[in-house]
Protein backbone atom coordinates (compact mmCIF):
# COMPACT_ATOMS: atom_id res chain seq x y z
CA UNK A 1 0.00 0.00 0.00
CA UNK A 2 1.12 3.20 -0.77
CA UNK A 3 1.27 5.67 2.14
CA UNK A 4 -0.47 9.06 1.75
CA UNK A 5 2.06 11.41 1.88
CA UNK A 6 0.32 14.70 3.10
CA UNK A 7 1.72 17.74 1.66
CA UNK A 8 4.49 19.37 4.54
CA UNK A 9 2.76 22.77 4.77
CA UNK A 10 3.83 24.64 8.28
CA UNK A 11 0.81 25.03 10.71
CA UNK A 12 -0.44 28.87 10.42
CA UNK A 13 -1.62 29.87 13.15
CA UNK A 14 -4.21 33.49 12.24
CA UNK A 15 -3.10 36.02 14.42
CA UNK A 16 -5.99 38.23 13.63
CA UNK A 17 -8.71 38.03 16.22
CA UNK A 18 -5.79 38.01 18.17
CA UNK A 19 -4.58 41.48 17.53
CA UNK A 20 -8.06 42.33 17.24
CA UNK A 21 -9.09 41.82 20.89
CA UNK A 22 -5.27 43.72 21.79
CA UNK A 23 -6.47 46.15 19.86
CA UNK A 24 -9.85 46.62 22.01
CA UNK A 25 -7.95 46.18 25.44
CA UNK A 26 -5.44 48.29 24.62
CA UNK A 27 -7.33 51.27 23.42
CA UNK A 28 -9.60 50.78 26.46
CA UNK A 29 -6.06 50.85 28.95
CA UNK A 30 -4.89 53.83 26.96
CA UNK A 31 -8.20 55.68 27.18
CA UNK A 32 -9.04 55.14 30.91
CA UNK A 33 -5.67 55.55 32.22
CA UNK A 34 -4.81 58.82 33.88
CA UNK A 35 -1.60 60.32 33.33
CA UNK A 36 -0.24 61.59 36.40
CA UNK A 37 0.11 65.40 36.04
CA UNK A 38 3.05 66.88 37.42
CA UNK A 39 2.34 68.84 40.74
CA UNK A 40 3.66 72.35 41.49
CA UNK A 41 5.50 70.45 44.30
CA UNK A 42 7.49 67.45 44.24
CA UNK A 43 5.94 65.15 47.19
CA UNK A 44 7.39 62.20 48.33
CA UNK A 45 4.72 60.36 50.31
CA UNK A 46 5.45 58.35 53.47
CA UNK A 47 4.97 54.53 53.12
CA UNK A 48 2.59 52.48 55.43
CA UNK A 49 0.42 49.25 55.52
CA UNK A 50 -2.67 50.71 54.44
CA UNK A 51 -4.44 49.43 51.46
CA UNK A 52 -7.38 51.37 51.30
CA UNK A 53 -7.32 53.25 47.63
CA UNK A 54 -7.85 56.77 47.05
CA UNK A 55 -11.01 58.25 46.37
CA UNK A 56 -12.25 59.70 42.73
CA UNK A 57 -14.28 62.29 43.89
CA UNK A 58 -15.70 64.02 46.88
CA UNK A 59 -12.45 64.96 48.41
CA UNK A 60 -10.17 67.89 48.65
CA UNK A 61 -6.68 67.25 49.02
CA UNK A 62 -3.88 69.39 50.90
CA UNK A 63 -0.54 68.93 49.62
CA UNK A 64 1.88 70.33 52.52
CA UNK A 65 5.47 70.84 50.56
CA UNK A 66 9.12 70.04 52.46
CA UNK A 67 9.20 74.09 52.33
CA UNK A 68 6.11 74.46 54.49
CA UNK A 69 4.09 75.47 51.21
CA UNK A 70 -0.18 74.21 51.24
CA UNK A 71 -1.85 73.29 47.72
CA UNK A 72 -5.16 72.11 46.98
CA UNK A 73 -6.72 70.09 44.91
CA UNK A 74 -10.45 68.94 44.64
CA UNK A 75 -11.32 65.33 43.25
CA UNK A 76 -7.66 65.01 42.57
CA UNK A 77 -7.73 66.24 38.55
CA UNK A 78 -9.68 67.93 35.80
CA UNK A 79 -13.72 68.64 37.75
CA UNK A 80 -16.13 65.52 37.57
CA UNK A 81 -19.24 65.83 36.27
CA UNK A 82 -20.50 67.45 39.41
CA UNK A 83 -19.12 70.62 38.89
CA UNK A 84 -18.38 71.65 42.49
CA UNK A 85 -15.15 73.47 41.13
CA UNK A 86 -16.54 76.71 39.38
CA UNK A 87 -19.34 76.83 42.15
CA UNK A 88 -16.42 76.86 45.11
CA UNK A 89 -14.51 79.52 42.73
CA UNK A 90 -17.46 81.69 42.54
CA UNK A 91 -18.30 81.81 46.81
CA UNK A 92 -14.77 82.80 47.32
CA UNK A 93 -15.00 84.98 44.63
CA UNK A 94 -17.94 86.89 46.73
CA UNK A 95 -16.45 86.53 49.81
CA UNK A 96 -13.20 88.36 48.66
CA UNK A 97 -14.94 90.74 46.29
CA UNK A 98 -13.35 89.09 42.85
CA UNK A 99 -15.60 88.66 40.03
CA UNK A 100 -14.71 85.96 37.69
CA UNK A 101 -15.70 85.72 34.24
CA UNK A 102 -17.53 82.49 33.03
CA UNK A 103 -14.40 82.19 31.01
CA UNK A 104 -12.04 82.14 34.14
CA UNK A 105 -14.30 79.69 36.33
CA UNK A 106 -14.22 76.89 33.13
CA UNK A 107 -10.17 77.30 33.28
CA UNK A 108 -10.86 76.61 36.80
CA UNK A 109 -12.37 73.16 35.68
CA UNK A 110 -9.79 72.63 33.76
CA UNK A 111 -6.58 73.07 36.15
CA UNK A 112 -5.27 69.10 35.96
CA UNK A 113 -2.66 69.77 39.12
CA UNK A 114 -3.14 71.12 42.31
CA UNK A 115 -3.26 74.43 42.94
CA UNK A 116 -1.51 77.07 45.76
CA UNK A 117 -2.69 80.51 44.34
CA UNK A 118 -3.69 83.24 46.82
CA UNK A 119 -6.94 84.62 45.42
CA UNK A 120 -5.47 87.79 44.77
CA UNK A 121 -3.71 86.75 41.63
CA UNK A 122 -6.57 83.84 40.36
CA UNK A 123 -7.60 86.14 37.95
CA UNK A 124 -4.05 86.46 36.68
CA UNK A 125 -3.31 82.65 37.40
CA UNK A 126 -6.74 81.72 35.52
CA UNK A 127 -5.66 84.37 32.17
CA UNK A 128 -2.08 82.74 31.84
CA UNK A 129 -2.03 81.20 28.67
CA UNK A 130 0.43 77.85 29.53
CA UNK A 131 1.67 76.58 32.51
CA UNK A 132 5.20 78.15 32.55
CA UNK A 133 4.01 81.06 33.16
CA UNK A 134 1.37 79.95 35.89
CA UNK A 135 4.21 78.26 37.86
CA UNK A 136 4.87 82.27 39.18
CA UNK A 137 1.87 82.07 40.87
CA UNK A 138 1.87 78.93 42.65
CA UNK A 139 3.31 80.22 45.69
CA UNK A 140 0.89 77.90 48.24
CA UNK A 141 -2.08 79.48 49.60
CA UNK A 142 -1.58 81.94 52.81
CA UNK A 143 -3.41 80.27 55.73
CA UNK A 144 -1.87 82.93 58.70
CA UNK A 145 -4.28 83.91 61.05
CA UNK A 146 -4.94 87.33 59.62
CA UNK A 147 -5.35 85.98 56.50
CA UNK A 148 -6.47 82.52 56.17
CA UNK A 149 -7.58 81.85 52.86
CA UNK A 150 -7.14 78.06 53.03
CA UNK A 151 -9.97 78.20 55.70
CA UNK A 152 -12.37 79.96 53.68
CA UNK A 153 -12.10 77.45 50.98
CA UNK A 154 -12.27 73.96 53.06
CA UNK A 155 -15.77 76.42 54.60
CA UNK A 156 -17.22 77.00 50.85
CA UNK A 157 -15.89 73.47 49.43
CA UNK A 158 -18.04 71.95 52.58
CA UNK A 159 -20.90 73.98 51.68
CA UNK A 160 -21.13 73.26 48.04
CA UNK A 161 -20.14 69.73 48.47
CA UNK A 162 -21.07 68.48 51.92
CA UNK A 163 -20.03 65.40 51.46
CA UNK A 164 -16.57 66.29 51.05
CA UNK A 165 -13.56 64.30 52.95
CA UNK A 166 -10.04 65.99 53.39
CA UNK A 167 -7.10 64.24 52.45
CA UNK A 168 -3.78 65.21 53.65
CA UNK A 169 -0.52 64.52 51.05
CA UNK A 170 2.63 65.22 52.48
CA UNK A 171 6.25 64.78 52.13
CA UNK A 172 7.94 62.42 54.64
CA UNK A 173 10.06 65.03 55.24
CA UNK A 174 7.75 68.30 55.54
CA UNK A 175 8.20 69.59 59.42
CA UNK A 176 5.31 68.79 61.53
CA UNK A 177 4.49 72.01 62.23
CA UNK A 178 3.83 72.83 58.54
CA UNK A 179 1.32 69.84 58.41
CA UNK A 180 -0.17 70.81 62.10
CA UNK A 181 -1.51 74.31 61.07
CA UNK A 182 -3.02 72.67 58.17
CA UNK A 183 -4.64 69.86 61.07
CA UNK A 184 -5.48 72.83 62.99
CA UNK A 185 -7.27 74.70 60.50
CA UNK A 186 -9.10 71.99 59.61
CA UNK A 187 -10.05 71.04 62.72
CA UNK A 188 -11.34 74.31 63.32
CA UNK A 189 -13.67 74.04 60.51
CA UNK A 190 -14.85 71.48 62.29
CA UNK A 191 -13.09 68.53 60.09
CA UNK A 192 -12.45 65.11 61.84
CA UNK A 193 -11.83 62.47 60.03
CA UNK A 194 -8.79 62.97 57.34
CA UNK A 195 -7.27 60.73 54.82
CA UNK A 196 -3.47 60.47 54.77
CA UNK A 197 -2.03 59.69 51.43
CA UNK A 198 0.92 56.84 51.56
CA UNK A 199 2.38 54.55 49.64
CA UNK A 200 1.79 50.98 50.26
CA UNK A 201 4.80 49.04 51.76
CA UNK A 202 4.17 45.17 53.33
CA UNK A 203 5.28 44.30 56.99
CA UNK A 204 5.25 41.39 58.26
CA UNK A 205 5.54 40.45 62.51
CA UNK A 206 6.64 37.19 63.40
CA UNK A 207 4.61 35.63 65.75
CA UNK A 208 7.30 33.44 67.73
CA UNK A 209 9.17 36.71 68.08
CA UNK A 210 6.50 38.24 70.64
CA UNK A 211 5.85 35.20 72.36
CA UNK A 212 8.97 35.13 74.28
CA UNK B 1 -16.54 41.33 -29.29
CA UNK B 2 -16.74 42.84 -25.90
CA UNK B 3 -17.50 39.34 -24.30
CA UNK B 4 -13.82 37.68 -25.38
CA UNK B 5 -12.30 41.02 -24.52
CA UNK B 6 -13.83 40.12 -21.00
CA UNK B 7 -13.20 36.12 -21.05
CA UNK B 8 -9.22 36.72 -21.74
CA UNK B 9 -9.17 39.83 -18.89
CA UNK B 10 -11.53 37.00 -16.89
CA UNK B 11 -8.08 34.51 -17.52
CA UNK B 12 -5.30 36.97 -16.76
CA UNK B 13 -6.81 37.70 -13.65
CA UNK B 14 -7.51 34.27 -12.63
CA UNK B 15 -3.59 33.90 -13.43
CA UNK B 16 -2.61 36.41 -10.95
CA UNK B 17 -4.84 35.32 -8.36
CA UNK B 18 -2.88 32.27 -8.48
CA UNK B 19 -0.14 33.99 -7.26
CA UNK B 20 0.60 32.93 -3.47
CA UNK B 21 -1.65 35.34 -0.93
CA UNK B 22 1.00 37.79 0.79
CA UNK B 23 0.75 36.56 4.61
CA UNK B 24 1.46 39.50 6.97
CA UNK B 25 3.76 37.73 9.82
CA UNK B 26 1.53 39.55 12.89
CA UNK B 27 4.14 37.94 15.99
CA UNK B 28 6.27 41.02 16.29
CA UNK B 29 2.79 43.20 16.48
CA UNK B 30 1.53 41.35 18.76
CA UNK B 31 4.39 41.04 20.76
CA UNK B 32 4.23 44.32 21.09
CA UNK B 33 0.70 44.99 22.05
CA UNK B 34 1.52 42.59 24.71
CA UNK B 35 3.85 44.85 26.37
CA UNK B 36 1.82 47.97 25.79
CA UNK B 37 -1.11 45.88 27.79
CA UNK B 38 1.34 45.02 30.29
CA UNK B 39 2.13 48.49 30.48
CA UNK B 40 -1.04 50.29 30.79
CA UNK B 41 -2.38 47.84 32.94
CA UNK B 42 0.32 48.34 35.57
CA UNK B 43 0.18 51.52 35.71
CA UNK B 44 -3.54 51.78 35.74
CA UNK B 45 -3.46 49.54 39.19
CA UNK B 46 -0.09 51.25 40.34
CA UNK B 47 -0.87 54.52 40.12
CA UNK B 48 -3.63 54.67 42.60
CA UNK B 49 -2.04 56.07 45.64
CA UNK B 50 -3.43 54.63 48.99
CA UNK B 51 -4.63 56.40 51.80
CA UNK B 52 -4.66 55.89 56.00
CA UNK B 53 -7.69 57.03 57.64
CA UNK B 54 -7.06 58.86 61.25
CA UNK B 55 -10.02 60.90 63.21
CA UNK B 56 -8.50 63.84 65.55
CA UNK B 57 -10.60 64.46 68.82
CA UNK B 58 -13.32 67.07 69.14
CA UNK B 59 -11.53 70.45 69.95
CA UNK B 60 -12.45 71.57 73.73
CA UNK B 61 -13.81 74.99 72.73
CA UNK B 62 -16.04 75.27 75.94
CA UNK B 63 -13.82 75.85 78.79
CA UNK B 64 -16.50 74.56 81.08
CA UNK B 65 -15.87 71.30 79.38
CA UNK B 66 -13.77 68.82 80.59
CA UNK B 67 -11.58 66.84 79.19
CA UNK B 68 -12.09 63.15 78.92
CA UNK B 69 -10.64 60.98 81.85
CA UNK B 70 -8.38 57.75 80.84
CA UNK B 71 -6.71 55.57 83.27
CA UNK B 72 -3.09 56.54 84.20
CA UNK B 73 -1.92 52.63 84.19
CA UNK B 74 -2.82 52.05 80.95
CA UNK B 75 -1.64 55.30 79.22
CA UNK B 76 1.43 55.11 77.38
CA UNK B 77 3.00 58.50 75.90
CA UNK B 78 4.92 58.39 72.87
CA UNK B 79 6.58 61.74 71.70
CA UNK B 80 7.76 62.13 68.13
CA UNK B 81 11.57 63.42 68.41
CA UNK B 82 13.84 65.18 66.02
CA UNK B 83 16.59 62.95 64.25
CA UNK B 84 13.73 60.20 63.70
CA UNK B 85 13.35 59.43 67.51
CA UNK B 86 10.93 58.41 69.65
CA UNK B 87 10.26 59.03 73.27
CA UNK B 88 8.31 57.25 75.13
CA UNK B 89 7.04 57.23 79.06
CA UNK B 90 4.30 55.35 80.50
CA UNK B 91 1.27 57.36 83.10
CA UNK B 92 0.80 60.42 83.14
CA UNK B 93 2.86 63.83 84.40
CA UNK B 94 1.01 66.78 86.38
CA UNK B 95 2.61 69.87 85.59
CA UNK B 96 3.14 70.58 89.07
CA UNK B 97 5.77 67.67 89.22
CA UNK B 98 8.40 69.14 86.71
CA UNK B 99 10.94 69.48 88.77
CA UNK B 100 10.74 66.32 89.41
CA UNK B 101 10.15 64.40 85.09
CA UNK B 102 9.73 61.02 84.63
CA UNK B 103 13.25 59.95 82.48
CA UNK B 104 12.27 59.06 78.95
CA UNK B 105 13.06 55.86 77.37
CA UNK B 106 14.78 56.66 73.64
CA UNK B 107 13.78 54.06 70.67
CA UNK B 108 13.55 54.31 66.63
CA UNK B 109 11.38 53.46 64.08
CA UNK B 110 13.26 50.38 63.43
CA UNK B 111 11.16 46.73 63.84
CA UNK B 112 13.32 46.16 66.46
CA UNK B 113 12.73 49.50 68.17
CA UNK B 114 9.34 50.94 68.70
CA UNK B 115 7.69 47.80 67.20
CA UNK B 116 8.21 45.87 69.62
CA UNK B 117 7.87 47.84 72.53
CA UNK B 118 3.96 48.43 71.15
CA UNK B 119 3.72 44.64 70.74
CA UNK B 120 5.12 44.50 74.25
CA UNK B 121 2.02 46.55 75.38
CA UNK B 122 -0.08 45.04 73.14
CA UNK B 123 0.64 41.24 73.95
CA UNK B 124 -2.69 39.85 74.57
CA UNK B 125 -4.95 42.02 72.02
CA UNK B 126 -2.44 41.46 69.18
CA UNK B 127 -2.20 37.52 69.56
CA UNK B 128 -5.99 37.38 69.52
CA UNK B 129 -6.35 38.95 66.29
CA UNK B 130 -3.66 37.00 64.82
CA UNK B 131 -5.32 33.91 66.06
CA UNK B 132 -8.03 34.89 64.16
CA UNK B 133 -6.73 36.26 61.10
CA UNK B 134 -4.81 32.20 61.55
CA UNK B 135 -8.36 30.89 61.67
CA UNK B 136 -10.10 32.76 59.01
CA UNK B 137 -7.04 31.67 56.07
CA UNK B 138 -7.45 28.18 57.92
CA UNK B 139 -10.64 27.96 57.38
CA UNK B 140 -11.57 27.20 60.35
CA UNK B 141 -14.33 30.55 60.85
CA UNK B 142 -16.23 30.82 57.98
CA UNK B 143 -16.42 34.29 57.68
CA UNK B 144 -16.38 36.89 54.34
CA UNK B 145 -13.62 39.00 53.65
CA UNK B 146 -15.75 41.91 54.66
CA UNK B 147 -16.66 41.40 57.80
CA UNK B 148 -13.17 40.51 58.67
CA UNK B 149 -12.44 44.00 59.17
CA UNK B 150 -15.57 44.58 61.19
CA UNK B 151 -14.82 41.85 63.40
CA UNK B 152 -11.38 42.61 64.18
CA UNK B 153 -12.26 46.04 64.80
CA UNK B 154 -14.80 44.48 67.61
CA UNK B 155 -11.66 42.72 69.23
CA UNK B 156 -10.36 46.18 68.96
CA UNK B 157 -13.25 47.19 70.82
CA UNK B 158 -13.80 45.00 74.01
CA UNK B 159 -10.16 44.94 74.72
CA UNK B 160 -9.50 46.55 78.06
CA UNK B 161 -5.89 45.43 78.52
CA UNK B 162 -4.20 46.97 75.40
CA UNK B 163 -2.55 50.61 75.84
CA UNK B 164 -3.85 53.82 75.13
CA UNK B 165 -1.60 55.40 73.27
CA UNK B 166 -0.78 59.12 73.37
CA UNK B 167 0.89 60.15 70.39
CA UNK B 168 2.92 63.71 70.42
CA UNK B 169 4.97 65.39 67.75
CA UNK B 170 8.00 68.00 69.51
CA UNK B 171 8.04 70.32 67.02
CA UNK B 172 11.17 69.20 65.20
CA UNK B 173 9.56 65.68 63.90
CA UNK B 174 8.79 65.40 60.61
CA UNK B 175 5.26 64.26 58.84
CA UNK B 176 7.15 61.12 57.34
CA UNK B 177 7.28 60.41 61.36
CA UNK B 178 3.92 61.55 62.18
CA UNK B 179 2.73 58.82 59.47
CA UNK B 180 4.89 56.17 60.73
CA UNK B 181 3.91 56.27 63.85
CA UNK B 182 0.50 55.94 62.59
CA UNK B 183 1.29 52.51 60.66
CA UNK B 184 2.82 51.18 63.73
CA UNK B 185 -0.40 51.15 65.75
CA UNK B 186 -2.33 49.69 62.97
CA UNK B 187 0.30 46.64 62.38
CA UNK B 188 0.52 46.43 65.87
CA UNK B 189 -3.15 46.38 66.21
CA UNK B 190 -3.45 48.96 68.81
CA UNK B 191 -6.99 49.55 69.91
CA UNK B 192 -6.82 53.09 71.26
CA UNK B 193 -4.50 55.57 69.88
CA UNK B 194 -4.69 59.35 70.17
CA UNK B 195 -2.42 62.10 69.06
CA UNK B 196 -2.70 64.69 70.87
CA UNK B 197 -0.69 68.48 71.08
CA UNK B 198 2.69 68.48 73.09
CA UNK B 199 2.88 70.15 76.81
CA UNK B 200 5.40 72.21 77.48
CA UNK B 201 7.07 70.13 80.17
CA UNK B 202 6.95 67.15 77.60
CA UNK B 203 9.17 69.26 75.24
CA UNK B 204 11.31 70.26 78.17
CA UNK B 205 11.75 66.23 79.11
CA UNK B 206 12.63 65.90 75.56
CA UNK B 207 15.52 68.49 75.76
CA UNK B 208 16.32 66.98 78.89
CA UNK B 209 16.55 63.59 77.18
CA UNK B 210 18.38 65.44 74.30
CA UNK B 211 20.54 66.88 76.49
CA UNK B 212 21.35 63.73 78.34
CA UNK B 213 22.64 61.78 75.07
CA UNK B 214 24.66 64.55 73.84
CA UNK B 215 26.19 65.08 77.73
CA UNK B 216 27.10 61.68 77.29
CA UNK B 217 28.44 61.08 73.92
CA UNK B 218 31.01 64.23 74.42
CA UNK B 219 32.23 63.13 78.13
CA UNK B 220 32.59 59.74 76.41
CA UNK B 221 35.13 61.03 73.64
Amino acid sequence: MPKIKLPTKQPRIDMTPMVDTFCVVLTFLMLTTQMRQPEPATIDTPFSISETPTLDFNMMTFLVSPEGKVFMNFDNGPDTILQFRPKILAEMGKRYGIEFTEKQLREFEKIPSSMGVPIMDMQAFLNAKDNASRKVYQVGIPLDSTDNQMAMWVFYARQVNPNIQACIKGDSKTPFPAVKKVLDILQEMKVKRFNLVTNLEAAKINLEEIQQ
Amino acid sequence: MAEIIQEEKGKGGKKRAKKVVPHIDMTPMVDLMCLLITFFMLANSLNKAKIMEIVLPDRLNDPNQEAPRISASRTQNIILGPENKIYTYPGTVKPEDFNNLPPLRETDFSATGIRQILLGWNKTLFKKIADFNQQVISGKIEISQDSVRGAISHLKKVDDTGPIVLIKAYKEANYGNFVDILDEMNICGIAVFMFVDITWYEEKMVEAAMGVVSTSATSSN
